[in-house]
């Protein structure tokens, strides 16, 4: 509504300056990166998505096989997914803990469970990286099949965006070192918190769309409209 | 990372003194535009040359032993990507986009100047990367600029090596490039505009940057992921886009890709492009209509809805682009339909841009010259456009020079006549010096008239079945003679205008130094950029005040008062106006 109101404005019949907005100079600045970074994510969101709508396209032709269905196919045992989610899982909680302590004043824990969910997201890379190696030694090495090449796309591209993450840590981290004062930390950590969950919602969805099996496939790309 | 609010600081605190920090590394956003533009105007006569080097082997065939097939079809794909992407993307909105922006909306500088000086470093990356290319074994890619696989990486195919290598990774690291600069483009827009300055209050140079930037974050992608991919198939042996084939008497170690899925991908960017390009362009020349013209653009309101719809439509037609590669007939339905919709805004904005001249008090300076040139090619640009978005026309036009000539004309020329208009007008902001009138309408006819012997007759050519991208037409019945005459003529044509490109540098580089010391806001316009306190605006753009927005940017001739402008910035109290019986005597409209 608000946006409706700014573009049906009649700007030739107004003249006058329209009330100021109040923010202060840190809330400018927040209210600038959290626009950066809410355009960020939909840029990725948009990677993502193109990246699946091919996915999908591929899974209708003949030669695609699929990683799950039988027990024996490379993703018929999804265990290790599974323990490599609850450690992208437990560094979002982190993450979201570290914010809520240190909006209540606690900036010591809030630094620690920010190492926490840094470390956590370290594992799950790695872990990540380990489940690479073991898909290619059963075989299911990067070229063998468009299923599996796209397993090493989509983990590689979210690993990558998950690097990114880590690094850009560095931000709240010197904000708490220097004692910036709170509220440049809190800010700090409700961008990384939203990237975060952001990043753990794409896993999920990945691991979701990876380990469908061929019928669900089929339904899928006929909904997209792109049935073989 | 440093943020508009630093810049807010009073400007000595913050001011960079050392030669190093004020011009290379430098986070000023003036600085970066001129980088930009720089490096984008130094890529772009490479891109002249090429196309001046093709033109030679179609006017003059078996003429020059340095040309054949392999480097012709080089020439011709590097001087597509480099026009499309390195020139014109990164001239508008890393060039005028950066040096604008900021002094539009009033503020002092981008939302993250560091991440905005990240951009141009990382842009320079991408052009040297793709220069490089030139220098590998078997040189550039000679695919095409859309890069279609499978034939791209195949033997065969010039560059097909180490070419298509560069260029991809080339296009990733443009794509980053952009990324960041867009991101600071739109935060600022968004963010960081002076007290007063609502959206509807903003220029339409603003308005088609911030669309055209919208789009290009979320339209790059699709190129991002296609690089990507390809890059795979390409060197780590993946099937993402290459079938099962055999090359050169043998069978590829390839299965089950799909070439159609890259096309699809490469034109959902390739077709928000073309209006990523023309946006901005849209914006420039109603602005410099409005100005020269001492009127208010006709149909504000309208002119920016146009912009949005089209930036939104243009994400729905994008497979207009391959109806020669076979498709369902609803989608070629629906993708026609969808491509003659988008006429409809575009036309508005051109009878709105001519409105705007009706009765208005044009003066014919160098930048209006230029903007109305714009208005007749971009119009018939359009036109042919209509006759292609047909599914039935487009199939026998299809890779012909009528398809050439086409979007030479919608957005090759037509851009390009804006850059240079914008060039013109903003000129004596960025340097404090006029470029020389006289040398400027010398440019402007040669470029103007040029442009039409070079492409109004390729049209006749596409009619005829000339096909595009061949080193030559060799033995061809359809073809008469004569088109090897038109042939050498449109070659003669383009080699004058490449030529008059050289007045153009000339001027510029001249007037840097010799050119008359222009008065501050010399073209009396009434936007933002014009009213700093310094010519050209020093770093911080505003000292110590930043400027308060009172009306919209297009108050030209307003009755009753006595100038023919009133600066978006200017208090109402101090408005002149006229005398009733001065006012009398105004003519009534």
């Amino acid at each position: 509504m608000k946006l409706w109101q700014a573009l049906t404005e009649k700007s030739w019949l107004e003249e006058g300056i329209p009330p100021a907005p109040t923010a202060s100079l840190a809330q400018r600045r927040f209210l600038s990166q959290r626009t950066a970074l809410g355009l960020f994510l939909a840029i990725a969101t948009i990677l993502f998505s193109l990246f699946a709508v091919t996915y999908l396209t591929h899974s209708q032709y003949p030669g695609f096989l699929a990683l799950t269905g039988e027990a024996w196919r490379p993703l018929g045992d999804l265990s290790q997914l599974w323990i490599n989610t609850a450690l992208l899982v437990t560094s979002s909680l982190l993450m979201q803990w570290s914010l809520n302590n240190a909006r209540a004043g606690k900036p010591a824990l809030s630094a620690g469970t920010l190492l926490g969910a840094a470390l956590f997201a370290l594992q799950f890379l790695v872990a990540q990286l380990w489940f690479w190696q073991q898909l290619n030694g059963m075989g299911y090495g990067v070229t063998s099949n468009p299923s599996s090449s796209y397993f090493f796309l989509f983990t590689g591209v979210h690993g990558l965006h998950l690097l990114g993450g880590v690094i850009v840590l560095y931000s709240p981290l010197s904000h708490m070192w220097r004692a910036s004062g709170a509220v440049p930390i809190i800010n700090s950590l409700r961008l990384c918190t939203l990237y975060w969950h952001y990043l753990l919602s794409i896993w999920l969805l990945l691991f979701l769309l990876l380990t469908r099996s061929p019928e669900t496939y089929r339904v899928l790309a006929a909904l997209c409209g792109v049935e073989a | 990372m440093k943020y508009t609010a630093i810049a807010d600081q009073p400007v000595e605190s913050h001011e960079p003194s050392g030669f190093i920090s004020k011009y290379v590394w430098s986070q000023d956003h003036k600085v970066i535009a001129i980088q930009y533009g720089a490096t984008a105007i130094f890529v772009g006569l490479v891109a002249v040359v090429l196309s001046g080097l093709m033109r030679l082997q179609l006017g003059f065939p078996d003429t020059f032993d340095f040309i054949n097939p392999n480097t012709y079809l080089q020439f011709v794909t590097m001087h597509g990507m480099i026009m499309v992407i390195y020139l014109l993307t990164a001239i508008l909105l890393g060039g005028f986009g950066n040096y604008l922006v900021p002094l539009m909306i009033g503020a002092r500088d981008m939302a993250f100047p560091y991440l905005n000086m990240l951009s141009y470093w990382t842009y320079l990356l991408a052009v040297l990367v793709l220069l490089a290319s030139f220098f590998v074994p078997e040189g550039p890619t000679g695919a095409g600029w859309t890069l279609y696989p499978p034939q791209t990486i195949l033997e065969g195919t010039p560059g097909h090596d180490w070419g298509i290598i560069f260029m991809l990774v080339s296009l990733a690291i443009f794509i980053v490039a952009f990324t960041m600069g867009g991101l600071n483009y739109v935060t600022t827009i968004l963010q960081a505009r002076a007290p007063g300055m609502t959206l509807m209050r903003m220029p339409l140079t603003l308005w088609g940057i911030f669309i055209a930037t919208i789009m290009g974050l979320l339209a790059f992608p699709a190129l991002l992921v296609s690089a990507i991919m390809m890059l795979m198939d390409k060197v780590v042996g993946t099937s993402f886009f290459m079938p099962a084939l055999m090359s050169l008497g043998e069978s590829v170690d390839y299965s089950d890709g799909s070439p159609l899925l890259f096309q699809h991908l490469f034109w959902f960017f390739g077709h928000p492009e073309v209006y990523i390009v023309a946006l901005p362009a849209f914006g420039i020349v109603s602005d410099i209509l409005a100005t020269h013209a001492r009127k208010n653009i006709f149909g504000y309101r309208m002119m920016v809805w146009a912009i949005v719809i089209i930036g939104l439509l243009s994400f729905v037609v994008w497979a207009h682009h391959m109806y020669v590669s076979g498709m369902n007939p609803t989608f070629g339905f629906f993708f026609a339909t969808t491509t003659l919709i988008i006429a409809v805004p575009t036309a508005i904005k051109v009878y709105n841009w001519l409105l705007t001249l009706w009765r208005g008090d044009i003066h014919l300076t160098v930048p209006m010259l230029f903007a109305i040139g714009f208005i007749f090619t971009f119009t018939h640009g359009g036109l042919s456009g209509l006759f292609l978005g047909n599914v039935v026309v487009d199939l026998p036009l299809s890779d012909t020079y009528f398809v050439v000539a086409h979007f030479h004309m919608v957005m090759g020329v037509s851009p390009v006549l804006v850059l240079f208009a914008a060039v013109y007008h903003w000129y004596p902001l960025i340097t404090g010096r006029q470029l020389h009138r006289g040398l400027g309408r010398l440019h402007f006819w040669v470029t103007f008239l040029g442009t039409y012997a070079i492409f109004l007759p390729m049209h006749y050519l596409g009619f005829l079945g000339v096909p595009r991208r061949y080193y030559a037409m060799g033995e061809t019945d359809f073809i008469p003679e004569s088109a090897q005459s038109l042939n050498a003529s449109i070659t003669v044509s383009a080699l004058i205008v490449g030529l008059a490109q050289l007045i153009f540098l000339a001027n510029l580089i001249w007037s840097l130094k010799q050119g008359r010391r222009s008065e501050p806001n010399p073209w009396k316009a009434n936007t933002l950029e014009w009213q700093t306190p310094d010519l050209p605006p020093r770093h911080g753009n505003w000292g110590e005040q930043l400027p308060r927005v009172y009306r919209w940017a297009y108050a030209y001739s307003v009755p009753g008062c006595k100038d023919d402008y009133i600066p978006q910035n200017l208090p109402p109290e101090r408005v002149e106006k006229l005398e009733p019986a001065e006012a009398s005597k105004e003519k009534p409209e």
